[in-house]
C-alpha cells in the first residue's frame, strides 16, 4: 500500500461530488442553530460522533471486505430520512465513478453492477480504499474527516465565516476524530465475527429532521 | 446493602383465542416488573406494565419479552413513566425489550416516558422481530432529567428486523459522559425530550405515506421497507407527546 493514496482519496478536490453537500449545515444555519465558529464546532462534534462514526464504521467494514450488500442494508436502516438516503446513494454513485477511474479493481466493478443507482457512499468509499490498497483504519479516517470537513467548508460559504476559523474548528476536532476513526475500525473488525449489528448505529435526530426540511425547500445552495 | 443489582425478566405471550379475541397464555412479571391484564378493547388484549419499585437503578438488569403469535392483537402500555435512577450498585443499569410479532399479528407497544434522572446511567436495548405480515406501532420517549435537574447518562438503541431484513437501527446517546455534541445543533440542541414512533404494516408495501414535517422539530420519514419512523425533539414530555399523538392521528 501507499500512504499517499489516502491523501488522494481524502482530498477535498477528489472528484466525488462532496462539495455539493453541506452535511446538514445549510439546514442548521437557516434554523439559526449554526451562527458562528463556536456553534459550527458543536455541530461538527455532534455530527462526528453520530453520522460520522456510523459512516466511518461502514467504510472500515467495506475496506475489510465485508459483504457490501449487507453493509448497504445496514446503512439504509441507520438512515431514516429518505432525503439522506437519496443523497448517500447519489454520492456513492459519484464516488464509484471517480474511484473506478482512479483505482480500477474488479470489486469496484462488481459493486457498481450490484447497485446501478449507487450504493451508500461510505460502502463505496470503503471498497475504493481497498482498491487503492488502503486499510480499514484509513477508510475510517477518510470517512470521519469527510463527515465534518464538508459541513465546515459549506458554512464558510453560508455564513461568510472566516476560512481560518473553519479550519481551526477542524483542527480542534482532530483528537476526537482520531478516537472516532479508531473506534470505527475496531467495530468493523468485530463485525467480521459478530456480523454487521456490531457496527454503531448512533443517530442525530436534528440531522434527520433538518434533512427533510431542507429537501422541501424550493431554492437551496447545497444538495443536502 | 447489595452490591449486585436486581435481575428480572417479565414475559408476555398473546395468541388468537379462536373466538375473535386474544388470549394471554403467558403473563409473568418478576421482581420489580408486574404485569396486569386490563380491559380488552374488541379483539385486542391489553397489558399494563406496573413498576412495583422505582428503578431501574444502577446495576439492575430488567428484561421484558413480548410475543404476539399468529392472529393475536396485543396492546402494551405502562402505568407510569419509568425513571432511571442512580443506585448503590456500581455500573450502568440495563433495560432490554424483546418484541416478536408473527404473521397476521399486531403489537402496539406504547409505554409511558423513560426519564433519565440526574446521575443515573442506563442502557436500553429494544429489539423487534417482525414476520412479513406483522403489524407494529411502537413509541419510545426519553426525557432528559426530572423537573429542574440535569439528565443522567442514557444510551438507547432500537432495531427492527422484518422478514429477516434489517429495517431500522438507531441509537441515541446523551447525558454527561456521552460522546461530544449530543446537546449541540446537530443532535438535540438543548431539547430535553426526544421520541420516536415506529409504524410497520404490510399495507405500506402497496402505498407508503410520504415524508412530511410536523413543525420544525419533528418529521415523518418512510423507511427503506414497509415502515416509517416519526422522530421528534421537544422542550418537554408534554410537547413531545402532543407531536407524537398528532403523527399517530395523521398516520391513521
Amino acid at each position: 500500500m501507499t500512504r499517499a493514496a489516502l491523501l488522494v482519496l481524502a482530498d477535498g478536490r477528489f472528484p466525488a461530488g462532496g462539495h455539493a453537500h453541506s452535511g446538514g449545515a445549510e439546514a442548521a444555519v437557516k434554523a439559526g442553530r449554526i451562527t458562528d465558529a463556536a456553534s459550527l464546532e458543536e455541530f461538527c462534534r455532534g455530527r462526528l460522533h453520530t453520522a460520522g462514526l456510523v459512516s466511518a464504521a461502514l467504510a472500515a467494514a467495506a475496506a475489510l471486505g465485508l459483504d457490501p450488500v449487507e453493509l448497504d442494508e445496514a446503512a439504509e436502516a441507520r438512515t431514516p430520512s429518505p432525503a439522506l438516503r437519496t443523497a448517500a446513494r447519489r454520492l456513492g454513485r459519484q464516488m464509484m465513478r471517480a474511484a473506478r477511474a482512479t483505482w480500477p479493481h474488479p470489486e469496484l466493478d462488481a459493486l457498481a453492477r450490484l447497485f446501478p443507482k449507487g450504493a451508500h457512499q461510505p460502502v463505496v468509499l470503503g471498497v475504493a480504499a481497498r482498491a487503492a490498497g488502503l486499510g480499514p483504519a484509513d477508510a475510517a479516517y477518510c470517512s470521519a474527516y469527510e463527515s465534518v470537513s464538508g459541513a465546515a467548508t459549506a458554512t464558510v460559504r453560508l455564513l461568510s465565516l472566516d476560512p481560518f476559523d473553519a479550519t481551526g474548528v477542524l483542527a480542534r476536532l482532530a483528537p476526537e476524530l482520531d478516537r472516532v476513526a479508531l473506534a470505527a475500525a475496531d467495530a468493523a473488525r468485530r463485525a467480521v465475527d459478530e456480523g454487521v449489528d456490531a457496527l454503531p448505529a448512533r443517530s442525530a435526530p436534528l440531522l434527520e429532521i433538518g434533512a427533510e426540511a431542507h429537501a422541501a425547500w424550493a431554492v437551496r445552495l447545497f444538495a443536502s | 446493602m447489595t452490591s449486585a443489582g436486581v435481575r428480572a425478566t417479565a414475559r408476555i405471550a398473546a395468541t388468537a383465542d379462536g373466538r375473535g379475541g386474544t388470549a394471554l397464555p403467558v403473563l409473568e412479571g418478576e421482581g420489580p416488573i408486574a404485569l396486569r391484564r386490563t380491559r380488552a378493547a374488541g379483539s385486542e388484549a391489553r397489558v399494563m406494565l406496573v413498576g412495583a419499585m422505582s428503578g431501574p437503578l444502577g446495576g439492575d438488569h430488567f428484561t421484558v419479552e413480548a410475543t404476539a403469535h399468529e392472529g393475536a392483537r396485543l396492546h402494551v402500555g405502562s402505568a407510569a413513566a419509568t425513571i432511571a435512577l442512580p443506585g448503590q450498585a456500581k455500573g450502568a443499569a440495563r433495560y432490554d425489550v424483546r418484541l416478536t410479532v408473527a404473521d397476521g399479528a399486531e403489537l402496539h407497544w406504547l409505554p409511558e416516558q423513560l426519564i433519565s434522572a440526574c446521575d443515573s446511567e442506563l442502557q436500553v436495548g429494544t429489539r423487534v422481530e417482525l414476520a412479513a405480515g406483522a403489524r407494529l406501532v411502537l413509541r419510545e420517549e426519553q426525557v432528559l432529567g426530572r423537573a429542574g435537574e440535569g439528565p443522567g447518562r442514557l444510551t438507547s438503541r432500537l432495531s427492527v428486523r422484518r422478514a429477516g431484513r434489517l429495517l431500522l437501527d438507531q441509537e441515541l446517546a446523551c447525558g454527561p459522559g456521552a460522546p461530544g455534541g449530543w446537546d449541540g445543533p446537530a443532535v438535540l440542541a438543548g431539547h430535553r425530550s426526544v421520541g420516536q414512533l415506529a409504524v410497520v404494516k404490510p399495507e405500506f408495501e402497496r402505498e407508503m405515506p410520504r415524508a412530511a414535517l410536523l413543525g420544525e422539530f419533528a418529521a415523518i420519514t418512510p423507511l427503506a421497507g414497509p415502515g416509517l419512523l416519526v422522530t421528534a425533539v421537544a422542550p418537554d414530555a408534554r410537547h413531545l407527546r402532543r407531536v407524537l399523538d398528532e403523527a399517530a392521528r395523521t398516520l391513521g
